[in-house]
């Protein structure tokens, strides 16, 4: 028959349209506004209108969202506060769009660079939201947040971030991304642990004299003493990165001296 | 218009070298393959592969610039149609003086890319019956894909940029003005007298057509559909000539969105592109990262673990039906069904983004491929649900159950039947040399699918069939995407129950800096759009040294023209509708 299968489509319009009204009796009026049945509208069980009311609903977004980067910093007991970053610049050489900008601090006595940024900038106009700073960076400096509000009224003057901007405490990143979170900070206080007893064993073995001439980063040997000490679970970590930094430090240097005799050698010849 | 291809089966075929000595040679260097063939005797070459070697389908067309080497070169990759390996050849050229002779009456489908060449490279196609820009405008100076041509927010030749770190001092990218110091406007430039060439082009060549076979004396107008019109899915433009409400000639005109992605891919790092590759296609980001990832782990000889293999098929599969749920949510759109049939589609898809993103942390710009794996494994719950229930849950009851009800709801809803059945109908042979792939191809009865031709990861392990249609008119595309979401859960079934339950999802470890060994590689996958391609160059850097991309939305417009003659106005946008176009990767 003819426009057999428009009635068909019609009754499927009206089976969606009776289906929201059917859903409503099972949550018996609290459809709406209300985390638990949302979780339930949104799933694979879902029947009816599929509609969010956002703003005044909001969906929790899974562990693994991902948008604009923030730092993290930890908040010791006595109040002061210590950011992650190390200033490696690991971030900005992975971002694909190139839009990390980082600062790094120098010592004003030595001239040599501490590992801590002086200033950080994201510009989240051209950031992708890729991901990679957060997976590439060796100190758990860096991760991705969960706030996606981030309209303003000027993009001109308010979307490079600084790093007041960006810095977040370690707590926060704790509440968004909990299971991560523990992942990382169980690793974290394992190879903590390794390199406190590797440094201790350094100490022992080259002696108060040679000190001076073996470390190329002098102000390295005083966080290794903090590690040393039992220290809160999270107070080891700024001292560790400046400890890891330290020891990659000198490896390049030895690197580097290596590769200058190597040329000298090729030169001799 | 191509013959079909009949390999010569009695008397033997003679492989190129042997046929053509001294004029088709083997590309011998390191990390190459294929042949290059003398650019005079082209014609005759080219004939003979595709008409007694049997390389019917002409996939892509693309120039390279080797600045060093002070040469340029087209390098194509044809295919069968009946399977396997591509077969490579090039033409070289010197940079000064550029001429290749065109191949677009040998091959159709080269129409475009040949026109995408010449906007790139300022590669001359001899014999091109319409070679003017294709994705700059008209008037533009200049070739971007050469490798000394710098682009307006030029920084570097390659990133990470020095200025990002140490030092940090940050400014606006946007400070680079385009229309500051980084562009140069022609000596006696007046941008207020200015008065484009080009679509005075444009008109003056629709106008020269036939007026066809109607003898009323009717007023013949040029209508410009778009750029900006709700049915064009994104910024395009189609120039139509009418008479009456018959279309007698059709011009798409695009670029609108042209980033100069190969530009960007060959500043970036290998890795770096990933994320770039989400945006080319953004229906369908978890397919392009595989099909690139493939290219890479290709040149660089990387395996992939087990776990990660079925991972991907599974982004794959689901990636599919999303994006056949959009388009013939789209079509219907466009065929007057407005809104209502689409969004009963797109709950379907919610749900699948949910998955995409509690999996790799977006919906859309999944970034989720790694050389060597996927970024990360399966999340443990999903909206609190165990999440291989919730997969389960989806596979087996909730998307058979949407594709049965989509089925009822339209496949014989006789308005539906009436627009689009014999519609824009094309041939199988027309398909094939107009270089039309994925749901456009097997609509026109050609059972083409890179999947089952040349399989990728491990496709090769499940049992699916490849749907086609007869008549390859606008319901024949519509019923091979809704049959292909039917193949797509059939596989994600198989996938489910034979994934390993647990595994590395990394064959290497996750770095940043990667070393591509020098030398050529052309990936592809079997996206929902099409075949998507991947032609990258090497040249043992930590960066492509070539980036390109074979983009199916792009490809398949070739033949927007031969689709729309004859048909009437109105329908112009149901025959786009059902090409199933992106413009992120029409454009790039
Ligand atoms: S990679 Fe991490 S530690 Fe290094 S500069 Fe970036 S945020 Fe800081
Ligand atoms: S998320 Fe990606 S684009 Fe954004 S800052 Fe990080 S690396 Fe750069």
């Amino acid at each position: 028959m003819y426009g057999l299968g428009i009635i068909r489509g019609m009754g499927i319009t009206l089976k969606h349209f009776v289906d929201t009204y059917v859903d409503d009796l099972r949550f018996l009026g609290k459809r709406y506004y209300d985390e638990s049945s949302l979780k339930v509208r949104q799933g694979p069980k879902a029947a009816g209108a599929f509609t969010v009311q956002y703003p005044e609903e909001k969906l929790a977004m899974p562990e693994r969202f991902r948008f604009v980067p923030f730092l993290l910093f930890e908040e010791n007991e006595d109040g002061t506060t210590q950011d992650r970053c190390t200033s490696c610049g690991i971030c900005s050489k992975v971002c694909p769009p190139q839009c990390i900008w980082i600062e790094r601090t120098k010592d004003p006595v030595t001239k040599r660079p501490v590992p801590e940024p002086k200033d950080f900038h994201i510009d989240i106009d051209i950031c992708m939201n890729c991901g990679y700073c957060a997976e590439f960076c060796p100190f758990d400096a860096i991760k991705m947040d969960h706030d996606y509000e981030l309209s303003s009224y000027d993009r001109t003057s308010a979307h490079v971030f600084n790093k007041e901007r960006l810095s977040k405490p370690v707590s926060y990143y704790a509440s968004i991304r909990p299971n991560f979170f523990l992942a990382e900070e169980k690793v974290r206080a394992e190879e903590n642990k390794k390199k406190a007893k590797q440094a201790e064993a350094k100490a022992k073995a080259k002696g108060g004299g040679k000190a001076k001439a073996a470390a190329p980063a002098p102000a390295a040997a005083a966080p290794a003493a903090v590690a040393e000490a039992p220290a809160p679970a999270a107070a080891p970590a700024a001292s560790a990165a400046d400890l890891d930094a330290a020891a990659k430090k000198k490896a390049l240097a030895e690197k580097r001296k290596a590769m200058i005799a190597a040329r000298k050698a090729k030169k001799g010849k | 218009m191509a013959a079909p291809a009949t390999p010569n089966t009695e008397t033997e075929v003679l492989s190129l070298e042997e046929k053509f000595a001294g004029i088709a040679s083997p590309d011998t260097r390191e990390g190459y393959e294929g042949y290059i063939i003398a650019a005079d005797k082209a014609e005759e070459v080219v004939k003979y592969i595709r008409d007694d070697l049997g390389y019917d389908y002409l996939s892509s067309v693309t120039g390279v610039d080797y600045l060093e080497d002070d040469h340029m070169e087209v390098v194509y990759h044809a295919f069968k149609t009946e399977g396997g390996p591509a077969l490579n050849f090039k033409i070289q050229t010197d940079r000064e003086n550029p001429r290749v002779p065109s191949i677009t009456h040998l091959y159709p489908a080269a129409e475009f890319q040949e026109r995408e060449a010449y906007d790139m490279y300022g590669i001359l196609f001899d014999g091109h019956p319409d070679l003017r820009r294709i994705l700059m405008w008209d008037d533009f100076e200049g070739w971007p894909m050469r490798k000394d041509w710098k682009e307006a927010y030029y920084e570097a030749e390659t990133k990470p940029f020095k200025n990002r770190w140490p030092g940090g001092d940050v400014y606006r990218i946007e400070a680079n003005n385009p229309f500051n110091k980084n562009v140069v406007y022609p000596e006696g430039f007046n941008l207020n007298g200015y008065n484009p060439l080009g679509d005075k082009t444009l008109y003056d060549m629709l106008n020269q057509y036939d007026r066809g076979g109607s003898n009323l004396k009717t007023d013949q107008i040029v209508v410009n559909i778009g750029p900006q019109h709700p049915s064009t899915h994104g910024v395009f433009r189609m120039v139509v000539r009418l008479d009456g409400e018959n279309v007698n000639a059709l011009k798409p005109v695009f670029g609108y969105l042209h980033r100069n992605h190969e530009k960007i891919g060959e500043r970036n790092t290998w890795l770096m592109n990933m994320p770039y590759t989400d945006r080319l296609d953004y229906l369908t980001s978890m397919c392009n990262n595989h099909a690139y990832a493939l290219t890479v782990e290709k040149m660089m000889g990387l395996e992939v673990p087990e776990r990660a293999d079925y991972i991907r098929v599974l982004m794959n599969e689901l990636t599919r039906i999303a994006s056949h749920l959009w388009a013939t949510g789209f079509l219907l759109n466009d065929l007057g069904a407005f809104q209502t049939p689409m969004l009963y589609l797109i709950k379907n898809r919610e749900l699948i983004l949910d998955f995409f993103e509690a999996t790799s942390g977006t919906r859309m710009m999944c970034n989720y491929s790694r050389f060597g794996g996927v970024a990360y494994d399966l999340p443990d719950t999903l909206r609190d649900e165990n999440t291989m229930d919730w997969l389960h849950e989806m596979i087996h009851e909730r998307l058979p159950r949407g594709l049965e009800e989509l089925e009822r709801f339209l496949s014989n809803n006789e308005i539906v039947r009436t627009r689009a059945i014999g519609l824009s109908p094309v041939t199988a042979q027309e398909a094939i040399a107009l270089g039309m792939s994925g749901p456009m191809l097997r609509a026109a009865g050609v059972p083409y699918d890179v999947r089952r031709a040349e399989p990728y990861g491990i496709y090769d392990r499940f049992d699916f069939d490849i749907p086609v249609g007869t008549t390859g008119d606008v319901y024949d595309r519509y019923l091979v995407r809704v049959n292909e979401i039917r193949e797509s859960i059939k596989i994600l079934k198989q996938c489910l129950r034979d994934m390993p339950a647990k595994g590395d999802i990394m064959s290497v470890k996750p770095g940043y800096t990667h070393k591509v060994p020098a030398g050529e590689a052309y990936g592809r996958g079997e996206n929902p759009k099409g075949e998507l391609g991947f032609y990258c160059v090497s040249k043992g850097k930590g960066h492509p040294y070539r980036y390109h991309i074979r983009a199916p939305s792009f490809i398949n417009l070739t033949g927007l023209e031969k689709l729309c003659v004859g048909t009437k106005i109105a329908d112009v946008v149901v025959v786009l509708g059902s090409i199933d176009i992106v413009l992120g990767e029409v454009d790039r």
